[in-house]
């Protein structure tokens, strides 16, 4: 059996939850003040995931040195430094619209990194 | 190949030395100035109370009160010839104490035995007339309508370029280092002086040096010289607060001590200070929780709600403080054609004209060199948008269409004035740089918003600076460290947990 | 190169001072509402606002019922005013609003010029509070940021601030940046908060700080900054309930930036000069439930208006603004117009620092309002109550209110249906 203790993030009231987990299965969810955090809790031990935001320099725009760029889903949360690392390195050249894939496949996560702004 | 010899080699480019610079270029020779920072006016110049003092302050018959007097009496054809910012807005000094008052009346004495004009005394109703916010304690005021403030920055730029335009050389970052006399067969010695950009020899050495001129005078001289580095703490408030005193505003010295000051500025800010410590750091330029209570504190003796709140900025600057309270101008006894110019101290801004002929002077007693017929005493100002007429800021824009874009918001800078200062000569090379010859970034966002714009500005203006090698004011204060993702590890880099907090022991 | 240096009059019924995400919204909404003369004016050589810098997700949810960036936020707006060919000026600076609506600005390509205006909406966002108004001692080397100026370096300009990172302020954009920071190379020491509590949305604390590693120190301030030319090092101290450092609790980090996240000041300078009203609270405008301010036609929304949490809140009270705008140039054509003198003013207290309107016109109100407001403090369980006279027309149980979260409830025209002259109305918090 371990314990998890985490922030709710679902209300600015913030309720200190803590998860009894036995190996991967979640026993237990104490201290949330309602059910939104109880699932938050349970996904947050189980799968926690982020979406990862970053920039990368981009050719050829007249007016813009970096295009900002996204995960166009979540990664899993051990990964996100993986997935800016990946993008060291990256360039774009203009023209590029939101939603253009800058990276597929980003470490194997199955999620393209995409473009978030038009240059 | 020969090398180069100067005539005269002045050593810092504050206003002490620019001034002495600029008065060097109305001769026909070949002059140099060092300066160990990165620009003009980085030393005592950049951080004072910038104010044109009227004269009375001095003992009668120093170098000071002299020099004083002549100095301010010339701020008004300068600030024309030179473009500078200057206003004769007159200043008090308030006596809170009816007992304090034969103080006051010998202060106007002292004035007059200086040659200072129109001096009076002013009672309580007509001081509250003229500066509604004055404490309630004033009971009369020393008015003397000749003192005025000034942009430092402005003026000492203003003598730098008219010294270069006229044919004055500059070398920036280039601290002195040693300096002595070479003998020569047959001819004259000259001063060798020597710096981490090269070695330069001249037949007269001025030394401007401002807190390190001790440094450099004892280098030469088995006379020793010592200057105090005293700092003085500032607040500066927004221009929202400008004109809540409409003239420079003193505390009668007492037995309590010399207060604090409050002054509109050049820019229409309100400037609030210095307090007056030695201190043994020539570098220690810090702003102290103590010292910025005792502005606050001693301000309030003679001007009441001065609204703190609209504080944007507080700084500190340093004096060159020698314990004579005495200019030291003149050749060194035992070190022939090396001449002091130390202690410039309040009131050098002031003097500082007065300062340049009287060192050139010297100077020319020594060199005997024929004047410059080709020198041009004027030199164009960077325009300034605050107060312009739009008829003719269209014009401008019809010249230039970079007047017409605006970066600094709060202080209205236009593209068009941040290239005029890099590209002048000497020019901007450095935020502060620009900062100080345009005004932009000293406002209320404190250049929140236009710094990345003037980073960009530079990188393009100045050929040896990339955007991410633009500093502050100069060498070792880069504003970025390079491109993101550079300091990434790599996945398999554990998290260094050393790093952190050092509690104090 | 003409020699006359004429300076050109345009008219346009409403002019939109700013292209951010209120002006965004302020002239779409305008347009939608009938008024074909809109323009709006824009310093920056892009539409956005500072949308373009905040690249991070969490903008939309409520607007969009999606996850957006900044810039995909933006972008929606943008496309919106586009296919409804509002006409902007770029790289235009406001240079004054006069009290009868004459706008002068100045750009390259124009000069010098004015637009006589029927309403103007006031959008110009806030800027962020700089280090000289909080008193930090010590020298003033390069490496002392805002977290915006960074956000911008980071994020526009691709440059790293600096690798070793203290952050002062846990206001949100401060978190932001402990996050972009950390992930693009840098390490953040700690974000040092002088309150009790974070200025932050909770969400970023996990998600900026948690995630990373990184220290929120509450109750504590930067009390030093050393170094002459960069930032080497910086002195954090904990302070007593007087907010005041606590000796002997000093700590220094080694870094060489200091960035600050300390709060953001409504740029109200232009408001001023056309004579608007400022609450010294929220230091915007004091408007009415059409978000006109004392100054007839001139309107005001946004972070202009008041600092907002969420853009999609920004976005919703500059459409309002907008709409009010139009329908108050309708009705200066029509003649009609709504008189300030049965504006009933919105009384605050009981924890509650502000209520965005100030006031409410019964009368002409639509049939119902948004009142957004932010407490002083953090409370737990407790009832914000609205009250109309002496009647008490809502009253709502919240588990918890913070400072750093705005707050919202509808006031219908009905609720106010019999209020006497006299009556006013207040807003409040409660213990049952």
């Amino acid at each position: 059996m371990s314990t998890q203790h985490l922030t709710c993030i679902r209300c600015p009231k913030g309720c200190q939850i803590t998860v009894e987990l036995e190996g991967t299965e979640v026993v237990s969810v104490t201290g949330n003040g309602c059910r939104r955090g109880d699932e938050y809790a349970r996904k947050e031990v189980t799968n926690p995931t982020r979406t990862v935001t970053t920039v990368v320099p981009v050719e050829g725009s007249p007016v813009a040195r970096m295009v900002s760029v996204k995960t166009a889903a979540d990664v899993p949360k051990s990964k996100v430094l993986d997935v800016v690392r990946a993008l060291a390195g990256v360039r774009t050249t203009a023209p590029v619209h939101i939603g253009d894939v800058v990276l597929a496949d980003v470490c194997g996560t199955g999620v393209d990194v995409v473009a978030t702004k038009n240059v | 190949m020969a090398e180069t010899v100067y005539d005269a080699l002045v050593v810092g480019a504050g206003v002490s030395g620019c001034s002495i610079a600029r008065e060097f270029s109305r001769l026909d020779g070949r002059f140099l100035v060092l300066e160990a920072e990165d620009d003009v006016c980085s030393g005592t110049s950049k951080a004072n109370s910038a104010i044109v003092h009227a004269g009375f302050d001095a003992q009668t018959g120093t170098l000071m009160a002299r020099l004083n007097v002549e100095g301010t009496s010339l701020f008004p054809e300068l600030s024309r010839e030179l473009e500078f910012g200057f206003r004769q807005i007159g200043s008090l000094v308030v006596c809170t104490n009816e007992a304090d008052l034969p103080a006051l009346q010998a202060l106007l004495e002292r004035g007059h035995a200086n040659g200072v004009h129109d001096l009076r005394i002013v009672g309580r109703e007509e001081l509250v007339r003229m500066e509604p916010n004055i404490s309630d304690a004033a009971v009369a005021a020393l008015w003397a309508p000749t003192a005025g403030i000034c942009d430092p920055f402005e003026l000492t730029d203003a003598l730098a370029e008219n010294a270069a335009a006229n044919g004055v050389e500059f070398r920036f970052d280039a601290p002195v280092t040693g300096a002595r006399r070479r003998k020569r067969d047959g001819e004259p010695a000259l001063w060798e002086v020597t710096t981490p950009k090269g070695t330069f020899l001249s037949h007269v050495v001025v030394n401007a040096a401002g807190v390190h001129a001790d440094e450099l005078h004892n280098m030469v001289s088995a006379s020793r010289i010592s200057i105090t580095p005293r700092r003085g703490q500032y607040e500066l408030l927004d221009t929202t607060a400008g004109d809540h005193v409409r003239h420079t505003v003193f505390m009668l010295p007492t037995k309590m001590g010399k207060g604090v000051l409050v002054t509109p500025t050049i820019h229409g800010n309100l400037l609030v200070g210095p307090t007056a410590e030695d201190i043994p750091d020539k570098s220690g330029t810090q702003t102290t929780p103590d010292g910025l209570a005792e502005v606050r504190r001693k301000s309030a003796l003679t001007v009441r709600d001065i609204p703190f709140r609209e504080t944007i900025t507080s700084f500190s600057g340093l004096r060159a403080h020698q314990p004579g309270q005495e200019f030291i101008i003149g050749e060194v006894e035992d070190a022939p054609g090396f001449v002091d110019c130390a202690g410039i101290e309040s009131p050098g801004l002031s003097a500082s004209p007065a300062i340049g002929r009287m060192v050139a002077r010297i100077v020319n007693g020594i060199l005997g060199l024929s004047p410059n017929e080709g020198f041009v005493p004027t030199r164009r100002g960077i325009p300034n948008l605050r107060d312009i007429d739009p008829e003719d800021w269209q014009r401008l824009i019809q010249e230039d269409p970079a007047y017409g874009t605006i970066v600094c918001r709060c202080c209205r800078v236009s593209e068009a004035q941040i290239r005029d200062a890099c590209r002048r000569v000497p020019g901007a090379r450095s935020l502060d740089g620009v900062k100080h010859r345009t005004g932009a970034c000293m406002g209320r966002c404190q250049a929140g918003f236009c710094t990345p714009r003037i980073m960009e500005i530079i990188s393009e203006e100045v050929a040896s600076i990339d955007l991410a090698h633009v500093t502050k004011s100069g060498p070792g204060s880069r504003m970025v460290v390079g491109p993101d993702k550079q300091g990434l590890a790599t996945a398999s880099d554990e998290k260094d947990d050393s790093r952190g907090g050092e509690r104090n022991a | 190169m003409p020699s006359t240096a004429t300076i050109q009059t345009l008219e346009r019924d409403i002019v939109v001072v700013g292209g951010g995400s209120a002006g965004l919204a302020a002239a779409i909404s305008a347009r939608d509402a009938g008024c074909e003369s809109v323009l709006v004016l824009e310093r920056e050589p892009q539409l956005g606002g500072i949308l373009n810098q905040c690249i991070h997700n969490g903008f939309g949810l409520h607007a969009f019922k999606e996850e957006l960036t900044g810039p995909e936020y933006a972008a929606r707006y943008i496309s919106q005013a586009r296919e409804r060919q509002i006409e902007h000026m770029l790289r235009t600076t406001v240079l004054d609003i006069a009290d009868d609506l004459t706008v002068t600005a100045v750009s390259a390509e124009r000069g010098v010029f004015r637009i006589r205006a029927k309403a103007v909406v006031l959008a110009m966002g806030c800027r962020e509070c700089p280090r000289g108004a909080l008193d930090i001692c010590g020298t003033r080397p390069a490496g002392v940021y805002t977290a915006g100026t960074a956000q911008r370096l980071v994020n526009i300009d691709g440059l790293m601030p600096g690798r070793e990172v203290v952050i002062l302020g846990s206001g949100d954009i401060g978190l932001i940046m402990a996050r972009r920071l950390t992930l693009e190379g840098a390490h953040v020491a700690c974000v040092a908060e002088l309150m009790p509590y974070s200025g932050g949305l909770k969400r970023n604390i996990v998600q900026c700080l948690d995630d990373f590693g990184i220290p929120l120190l509450l109750s504590h301030t930067v009390v030093n900054v050393e170094g002459t030319k960069r930032v080497e090092a910086v002195t954090i101290a904990q302070v007593d309930e007087h907010l005041k450092p606590i000796p002997g609790t000093e700590v220094r980090y080694p870094c060489d930036t200091l960035l600050l996240s300390v709060g953001l000041l409504p740029e109200n300078e232009l408001s001023r000069q056309a004579g608007v009203r400022i609450n010294p609270i929220t230091r915007g405008a004091f408007v009415d439930d059409s978000l006109m301010t004392s100054v007839p036609g001139v309107f005001a929304c946004g972070n202009v208006l008041h600092v907002h949490d969420l853009v999609d809140y920004v976005s919703e009270e500059s459409a309002h603004a907008g709409a009010s705008a139009a329908r108050y140039v309708r009705q200066l054509a029509e003649g009609a117009g709504r008189g300030a003198s049965d504006l009933v003013p919105v009384r605050v207290a009981g924890g509650i620092r502000y209520s965005v309107p100030a006031f409410v016109s019964p009368a002409n109100m639509d049939e119902k309002i948004t009142l957004r407001f932010r407490v002083g403090a953090v409370y737990q369980n407790r009832y914000v109550s609205l009250y109309v006279g002496d009647r008490r027309v809502q009253h709502r149980r919240k588990q918890i209110l913070a400072p750093g979260e705005m707050q919202e409830l509808t006031l219908r025209r009905e609720e106010l249906a019999g209020i006497a002259p006299a009556d006013e109305i207040r807003l409040l918090l409660e213990e049952e």
